[in-house]
């Protein structure tokens, strides 16, 4: 049976393999050149202090890098669409499954040969993508000090992204029954699970981190307002910036409150009996000062400042959530996880199924 | 010696559409059977069944003795060429031989190797170039190739012309000759069975209408043509397939397991294909009957 399926799969695992020495090649070459060239120039200019036109000059060598990552985000896809998809469906389409299931071989084991080969060829050639391009790339993220913008082009997480999409592949064309429709259906599922898991599970996937602080209006000379809840470090994930009442309940984005604009743009209006309403929170536990609010420079005067930011500081506070870059590994053994599981499940689904179908 | 096909009112429900109900049969080993019916009456879901690639939603089916499993010992001993005889069109004949010896621990290739040569084919074609005779043939020699002992063949011949069928008629008969297996043969043609065949199974409107042996067929079953009467008063061991009425003559087929004595019936022998014309025709219209019925509770 596995003679067989290699028959079967041989033409399709040699493109696939040959692929993967070529570029194998380039990267062996291309990769030490890069290393070497981020210790002749990064590495001195860093120790000599400020070094950006270096760094640009050596970040911006990565065209190759952005048409491997591009490769590396659609590969799984690809696979998923054109040996998974049609591994069932085409049987089941022509006809081919009464010779195959008649011969004597139990199906159950011609279906565990078929999902054995080819779903660990297409993990293989995920898999072995991603770790070169892991290898390669290493310096250019180094410098970039930015690893979750490129989390899912990068170690462990394409093996999964493979394994899954092979396996949504296969179950598709078994209960469709066509080629071309398993492989649309594919495609949109899996995209869809991707943008899914990426937006609404994986910020989610360890309790994100936060940081709660004060919010400090502009002072005196309209300076702006506090960033004093931005990342800890550079390479950290900011999932949100928010601001927060009292209550707890979420008052502003990104430094914006009710009305004003940018970071901070706090407006106050007056409520009245020299009280001043903080727009889109509410109205201030303090009073102002009577005088003038506008120092004779233009620009809130000093009493002003002082009042509004005994108010701001009652009335709002800001909270940054943040997953740490210490949480990179992590986070990609748990998302690996979940793939890896979906793609067990729908394997067992496609055995519980073939058996409940067809006798 | 166990069945080579035992039934017992098997039946197949597609969503509320029954294939196949309440279907009871028993063809013994060593015969070459044929499975006869229209279109759509059920053949290739009995067919199916027996090789295990549907399974029953009622009753029960079993080959060589035991129920259809998908186990390779249950698997080897019986050999299937599907209707249109699928087969891999990227591969080439030698590919499918090779596959055939991968899959079947009792696999002949031997005899493999001469049954491709006797037809010709080339070992490096594409099985997809292959004409529809020779791809008939093809799937024939992997289904005999395996050594089964029973092979079921699913309207093999349907999309043949005259003479590719008539050759591979044959070709399937030498292969009995020499292997001895049994064989159940589906059709919606009574003239591809007839030379073949020793017994028969007539399949309509999803229901067996009848089986047995082809000579104990014939040797049982009479058109009688008299003057006009009533078939229901007739000697109670006649019993009545069809019957067809002009204002002064009727013409019936029966079945009796006797002669026919009354003097008032002109009694003719049937050929096969007239018998399986009167259950064919019985069925259709108890099937249009019992429509009419439902259309009354409705």
């Amino acid at each position: 049976m596995i003679r067989l399926s290699w028959r079967q799969f041989r033409a399709q695992a040699t493109v696939a393999f040959g692929a993967l020495a070529v570029i194998a090649v380039v990267l062996a070459i291309t990769g030490p050149q890069l290393v070497h060239l981020y210790y002749t120039s990064v590495v001195p200019c860093r120790a000599q202090g400020d070094c950006s036109v270096a760094t640009a000059a050596f970040v911006g060598r990565d065209k190759l890098l952005q048409a491997l990552s591009l490769v590396l985000v659609v590969v799984p896809g690809v696979i998923g669409v054109f040996w998974g998809a049609p591994l069932l469906a085409r049987e089941l389409e022509t006809g081919t499954y009464q010779l195959a299931w008649t011969q004597s071989v139990p199906r159950k084991r011609w279906l565990a040969v078929k999902l054995g080969l080819v779903g660990l060829a297409s993990v293989a050639v995920t898999g072995l993508l991603s770790l070169m391009v892991t290898w390669w790339s290493s310096p250019i993220d180094r410098v970039n000090a930015d690893p979750f913008t490129v989390f899912d082009q990068r170690g462990i997480v394409p093996f999964g992204y493979a394994a899954f999409a092979f396996a949504l592949g296969v179950t598709a064309g078994m209960l469709l029954r066509r080629t071309v429709p398993a492989m649309a259906a594919t495609l949109v599922v899996f995209a869809g699970i991707r943008v899914v898991v990426e937006r609404l599970v994986r910020p989610y996937l360890i309790a994100p981190l936060r940081i709660v602080s004060a919010v400090v209006p502009p002072g005196p000379g309209n300076s702006p307002g506090n960033a004093a809840a931005a990342a800890p470090s550079p390479g950290d994930w900011v999932l949100s910036d928010q601001t927060i009442n009292a209550a707890g309940r979420v008052v502003g984005q990104d430094g914006v409150i009710g009305y004003g604009g940018g970071r901070f743009g706090i407006l106050f209006s007056p409520a009245g009996d020299g009280r001043m309403t903080l727009q889109g929170v509410g109205l201030c536990p303090n009073r102002f000062p009577a005088q003038a609010s506008v120092a004779p420079g233009g620009g809130p005067s000093a009493a002003f400042s002082q009042a509004a930011g005994k108010c701001v500081t009652r009335l709002v506070r800001q909270v940054l959530a943040y997953q740490p870059t210490s949480r990179y590994w992590p986070l990609q053994g748990y998302e690996l996880a979940i793939f890896g599981g979906l793609a067990l499940i729908l394997a067992g689904f496609s055995f519980w199924w073939m058996r409940r179908r067809f006798a | 010696m166990s069945a080579a096909l035992a039934a017992r009112g098997l039946g197949k429900q597609y969503g509320r559409r029954w294939a196949l109900s309440d279907c009871t049969l028993d063809i013994p080993q060593g015969r070459v059977v044929g499975l006869v019916g229209p279109n759509g009456a059920g053949k290739t879901t009995l067919l199916q069944l027996a090789v295990g690639l549907l399974r029953p939603t009622a009753g029960t089916i079993e080959v060589l003795g035991r129920p259809p499993s998908d186990d390779a010992r249950q698997l080897g001993q019986v050999g299937f060429v599907a209707q249109d005889t699928p087969v891999y069109s990227a591969l080439s004949v030698a590919d499918h031989l090779r596959l055939g010896g991968w899959l079947n621990p009792r696999w002949d290739d031997e005899v493999a190797q001469r049954r491709i040569g006797q037809l010709g084919l080339d070992l490096k074609q594409r099985a997809g170039k292959l004409s529809g005779g020779q791809r008939a043939q093809l799937a024939l020699t992997l289904a005999v190739a395996k050594r089964p002992e029973l092979l079921i063949l699913d309207e093999p011949v349907a999309s043949l012309d005259p003479l590719a069928r008539r050759e591979f008629l044959q070709l399937l008969m030498a292969a009995v000759a020499e292997h001895e297996f049994s064989i159940v043969l589906s059709s919606h043609l009574v003239a591809d069975l007839e030379r073949i065949c020793d017994y028969l199974v007539v399949l309509a409107s999803s229901r067996v209408q009848v089986a047995g042996e082809v000579d104990g067929l014939l040797a049982t079953h009479r058109r009688l043509i008299g003057p006009r009467r009533d078939p229901k008063a007739l000697a109670p061991d006649l019993q009545v397939i069809d019957a067809s009425h002009t204002d002064v003559q009727s013409t019936l087929v029966v079945r009796c397991d006797g002669p026919v004595h009354d003097p008032g019936w002109t009694v003719e022998e049937l050929s096969l294909e007239d018998l399986v014309l009167a259950y064919m025709g019985r069925a259709r219209q108890q099937g249009s009957a019992s429509d009419r019925r439902l259309g009354v509770l409705r």
